[in-house]
Order: C-alpha cells, then structure tokens, then sequence
C-alpha cells in the first residue's frame, strides 16, 4: 500500500458500515449522539464521493482498481472507480446528507435504529455502485433492500406495513431471479469478474451463446423489477407513496440503481466488442422505456394525492432514462446521465417538500373534503375567508418555491436543469442524421408529452395545495427540514449554471461506458501483476 | 443424476410459484422458500455433476477443474443461504405485524369482497 489515497475506493463501504454498527451498541435514547455520528459520517461520505469524483476524472488513470484480500482480479473481487461509479457516490452523498438532515427533527424518532438503517443503507449504494464482480454486486443489493425494508416500514402503520409486504415479496423473488442469472453467466463463462467476462463474450461458441444471453436477460430482469421498468413496476409507486419523506427521499435512489447495473452491465457485456452477442437486448429497453414513460404519465394523471403522485414521477424518470439507454447511442447516454442526476436531485427534493406540504393539510382538509362533499356546502367557504386578505406566510411561500421548482424540474420546464437534460437527450438523436427512425419520434413525443402530463398533474395538486385550501395556520416547519429541500433546489441551479462543466464530464463518462477499454484494461493489468496492490499504475 | 437434479429444481419452482401466487402471506413465505430451495441447487449445479472429486488440490498436481470440485458456486451458494435465510426471517415478522395490524392473512390485508 502506498498510501491512504489507495483505501480511497473502499472508505465509501467502509465508513458508514462501522458507523451503523457502532450506533447499533449505543442505547437508543441517546439520540443526539446517533445523529452526531449518523451526519459525521454522511458528511464525510460526500467529502470522500466528491473526492473519488475528482480521482475518477483523470481519463485512463482515473480508473482505480482496489483488490479485496490482495487476491488477483480473476480469483478476488475487486471494487472499480471510474467515472460512473463516482458520478453515483455523489449523488447518494448529497441525497444521504439531505435525507438525514432532513430526518432530524422528526423522522429519527418514528422507530428504532433509524441511524444504523440508513448508514446501511449507504453502505450497499455505495458498494453497489464500487463493486466490479457479479456476485458481489448481489450481496450489496442484498444488504441495500435490507437496510430499504427497514426504512421503508420506518414509523410502522397500516399502510406502511401493507404497502411494505407487497414491496419485501417482489423483491425476494427479484433477488431469486437475480441468482439464477449470475450462475447461469457464470456457469458459461466461467467467471464473475464483470471485466473479465466483457472479454470472454466475444469468444464464446455460437452454442453457449443463447444460454448467456439468456442468463443476461434473466440477470436483466431482477434489475429492471428495481428501475420500475413497465410491466415489472406496478409495485413502485405504491411503496414509495407510504414512505416517510425521509426514508422515501433515500430509497427513491434505488430505483436508479436498477438502471445504474442496467448501463453499466450492457455496455460493459453487450457493448461494440461482444461480437455476435452485441446490442443484446437494446430494443427491450427502448421499447420497456416508452412503455414505462406512458405508463407513468398515465399514472402521474391519475393520482389523487401528492405522494403517489412523486411516486409515479419516480417511473417516467426511470422510463425516460431506460429509453435513452436503450437508443445505444454515445451522445444521448451523456444526455442521459445529465438527466439521471437532475432527476435523481429533483424527485427526492419533491419526496421533501411533499411531505412538509401534506403536514399543513393533513390535519382536516382530508376529512373536510368528505364532509363537504357529503352535505354538499360549497357557501361554507365564504365566512371561511375572513382571514384571506393577510399575506400568504412565509413558509406556505417557500414551501411554494420549492413545489413549483420541483415541478418545473420533472416536468422539463425550461429555467431549470429538467429542461437541460431533456434536450440534450433529444437534441443528438435529432441530430443524427437526415432520416431520423420512427423511435425516435416516439422518443421525442413520449418525453414531451409525459412533461405535459407532468405540468398538468403538478398544477392541479399545486393549485390544490396552496391556493383552493389555503389553511389557516401554516404547517410547523422546522429550518433543518427546509433546509435540505433548498440544498437539493440548489444543487440543481448549480447544475443548470454550470450545465457546460457537467456534460462534459458526463459525455467523458458516456464515452468510457461505450468504449469501456480503460475499464478492463485497469481490472486485468491489476490481474496480472501479482504483488502490487491497491490502485492503477 | 442430472434427470433427478433437474426434476427436483423443476418440482420445487413449480410448487414454489404456485405459492407465491396464493393470497396467504404464509403461503406466499412457504412458495419463496421453496423456490429459494430450488434456486440454491440450480447454483450448485452450475458447477458441474460429480460425485468423488476432490474438494481441494492436492498436494503437487497442477490446478484443473477435472481434477477437483469447483469452489467458487459452493462459496455463492453457502452466501445465497445466508442472505436467503436472513430475508425469510425478516418478511416473518413483517408477516407477523401486518396479521396483527390488519387482523387478516392476506397478502393485501383486508379479504377480497365476494
């Protein structure tokens, strides 16, 4: 080891899993110090991510190999940093520092060891994203579900539980289908190592061929069940919808994982040099994606209440991302990866400021609705009304803010990075050429019309929320509760500001998925040398 | 070997999914066990069907898979019970809680009206 900048890539699985353990000892009554040590360590996860992210960006060194047990690639699991997987550290960093923040006047306190779930939970989003071996990659999903399943059931309830069962079912098979796949790659070609087995496609007997991909697909699957793909999703908005607004604002990023292992794992397996096997399965997930867009503008249409509603818009952004994808083109993948973090940002932000809004309401407009509707008084509001001439306060108008921006953020509103992300999607495959396909219009038809959808349900829930049932006391906000709300809406003016920056890194990113040399070239040079250790030459 | 493997796979999916599909929770726990039964020998067997190969090299023979058992799906699938053991419990008791929040066994927590 030359130095602590080699631990650089383990740190991010390493800090929180000893800081969720060691919150597990210390007596749940001694709340401010979990949530000390709970936010020391989330902060000092974001620090490390933006770190890595600064290690990754250094083109074919970046790519940072760290061999578990010092055991060579082929036989040991090795974690990988690139660009990628350091693009995702971060965004988890700021949803996990935001989600806490957020959780710390209220949420902490809705159940038992909600600090050691959520340090787990960073745990295996992070080495989810780090891990460069397939099965491995099936052990961090399986500790980031666990720590998901408790925070979902975090602050227990009827609906929680209920919602909670379907969500715990669905995902235990999924992981069952995720097994099979990884055994059957893994009974064909002989290895687990993603890098390995990228080199290994190309050469397989025309035989074997069909088996792999069918194990690729099956793979494929339990990883599109978790991005909400269409017919794999009607689970997705149900369970987010009960989530506690802290929980919700960090799982949302699951489904994100889903379509991370779906990126990284076809362009990786499937990409130019996998020979006849190549482009494996690109029509499914443009085809699924659009499938998945129309399926969650209907939804977003159809919901009545605001936390469904962030729920379905959790399934156009992972429907728009998977088409993107499934396009199989260099420039739109950087435009999808603008989108994934914009979205990422912008639909946990929305889980916040839902749940803030739903405060002020929730204590008699739902029973007011029915007794109104009930005896039929609609005069009623008038007398009401006496108090209508003071000023909106303060928190009901950043509370506004915060929706609205929010809005304009999924819908792909111009001022924001929404808008951004969505053209530099549509913009490269217009650009393409003078015939452009038939898919493509459908691309640019589904994605403008799930904005429309977007808008119009956000309008209504918005002119529902703040201005047809203006309660007289506005909802008890706390600063630590907006606060996080305002750093994601930053985050993303930032992002829309320094828009230039940030596609080219995700273009830098975009081209090292589809031509993933650097990649392997870092996993088998470490193979080969036995005795070194830690990060690339 | 290989027609009594399969079969045995074959027969505890089958039985599996089926329920899985039922509408009692404790059913549906049953059906994912069984079918995490039959998915832990379908990783075993991806490593090939022997009986009497070594489990480890011996001592000044050159590395081969025809000489010895291959380790790496009994490592997975010792990992897989571990995780899969692990969930079952905690889907139990969330079985558990929503029998006593909801005061029925189904798996959507009221009956279906008739």
């Amino acid at each position: 080891m030359t130095g602590w900048m080699d631990h650089l890539t383990i740190a991010p699985i390493v800090l929180p899993m000893l800081a969720g353990a060691v919150m597990m000892l210390i007596d749940e009554r001694q709340r401010t110090l979990k949530a000390v040590i709970g936010m020391a360590s989330a902060l000092a996860l974001l620090v490390l991510a933006v770190l890595a992210m600064t290690v990754a960006d250094q083109g074919a060194a970046g790519v940072r190999v760290y061999r578990l047990g010092d055991w060579p690639a082929n036989f040991g699991i090795v974690l990988v940093l690139d660009r990628f997987a350091a693009l995702m550290l971060v965004l988890t960093g700021i949803l996990g520092v935001a989600a806490l923040l957020f959780s710390l006047p209220r949420w902490q306190k809705a159940g038992a060891h909600f600090h050691s779930l959520f340090q787990f939970q960073l745990m295996g989003l992070n080495g989810a994203f780090l891990t460069g071996d397939l099965f491995n990659l099936f052990v961090f999903f399986e500790i980031m579900l666990a720590a998901s399943y408790g925070l979902a059931l975090h602050g227990s309830g009827l609906a929680r539980v209920r919602a909670g069962l379907h969500y715990i079912a669905i995902n235990l098979s999924a992981s069952l289908l995720f097994l099979i796949g990884v055994s059957m790659i893994y009974g064909i070609s002989g290895t687990l190592n993603m890098a390995d087995l990228a080199g290994r496609v190309a050469g397989l007997a025309a035989e074997d061929r069909g088996l792999l991909e069918a194990g690729a697909a099956i793979l494929g699957v339990a990883f599109l069940i978790k991005a909400g793909m269409w017919p794999l999703g009607f689970w997705l908005p149900n369970t987010y919808s009960t989530l506690g607004a802290a929980s919700a604002a960090i799982v949302s990023i699951l489904s994100k994982v889903g379509v991370y292992a779906v990126l990284r794992l076809w362009l990786l397996v499937f990409g130019d040099g996998a020979g006849a096997s190549s482009g494996f399965g690109g029509n499914v997930l443009l085809v699924g994606g659009l499938l998945t867009i129309g399926f969650g503008s209907i939804a977003v249409l159809a919901t009545q209440s605001m936390a469904r509603l962030a729920g379905a818009s959790v399934l156009v952004s992972s429907g728009t991302l998977l088409a993107a994808i499934g396009a199989g083109q260099l420039s739109v993948t950087g435009g999808a990866l603008f989108y994934l973090s914009s979205s990422v940002l912008a639909v946990a932000g929305f889980f916040l400021v839902v749940e803030l809004v739903e405060r002020g309401r929730a204590v008699g407009a739902d029973v007011l609705a029915v007794t109104r509707e009930a005896y039929g008084e609609g005069d009623d509001e008038d007398s009401d009304d006496g108090g209508a001439g003071v000023a909106i306060p303060a928190t009901m108008a950043i509370l506004g803010i915060g929706f609205m921006s929010s809005a304009l953020l999924l819908a792909g509103l111009p001022p924001l990075s929404g808008f951004l992300a969505k053209f530099a999607i549509l913009s490269p495959l217009l650009a393409a050429g003078p015939d452009v396909p038939v898919t493509t219009w459908v691309l640019m038809a589904a994605l403008v019309l799930s904005g429309l959808a977007t808008v119009v349900a956000m309008t209504r829930a918005g002119i529902d929320a703040f201005w047809a049932s203006p309660s007289d006391e506005a909802p008890r906000v706390r600063v630590a509760e907006i606060a996080p709300v305002l750093l994601l809406l930053a985050l993303n003016v930032a992002l829309t500001v320094q828009a230039g920056p940030a596609m080219r890194y995700m273009e830098d990113t975009a081209r090292s998925l589809h031509a993933p040399r650097d990649y392997t070239g870092a996993v088998k040079a470490v193979a080969r040398t036995p005795g070194t250790t830690g990060g690339t030459q | 070997m290989e027609l009594i493997l399969s079969l045995g796979i074959g027969v505890l999916t089958g039985s599996g999914v089926w329920l899985l599909l039922r509408p009692r929770t404790f059913q549906v726990i049953v059906g994912l066990s069984l079918l995490s039964y039959a998915v832990n020998l379908f990783i075993f067997s991806t490593g090939g069907l022997r009986t009497g190969a070594e489990p480890i090299l011996e001592g000044g023979r050159a590395g081969n898979l025809a000489m010895h058992a291959d380790p790496v799906p009994q490592a997975l699938v010792l990992t897989a019970i571990v995780i899969g053991f692990a969930t079952t419990a905690l889907f139990l008791v969330l079985l558990l809680a929503a029998r006593g929040l909801t005061g029925t066994d189904h798996v959507d927590g009221k009956e279906k009206s008739r």
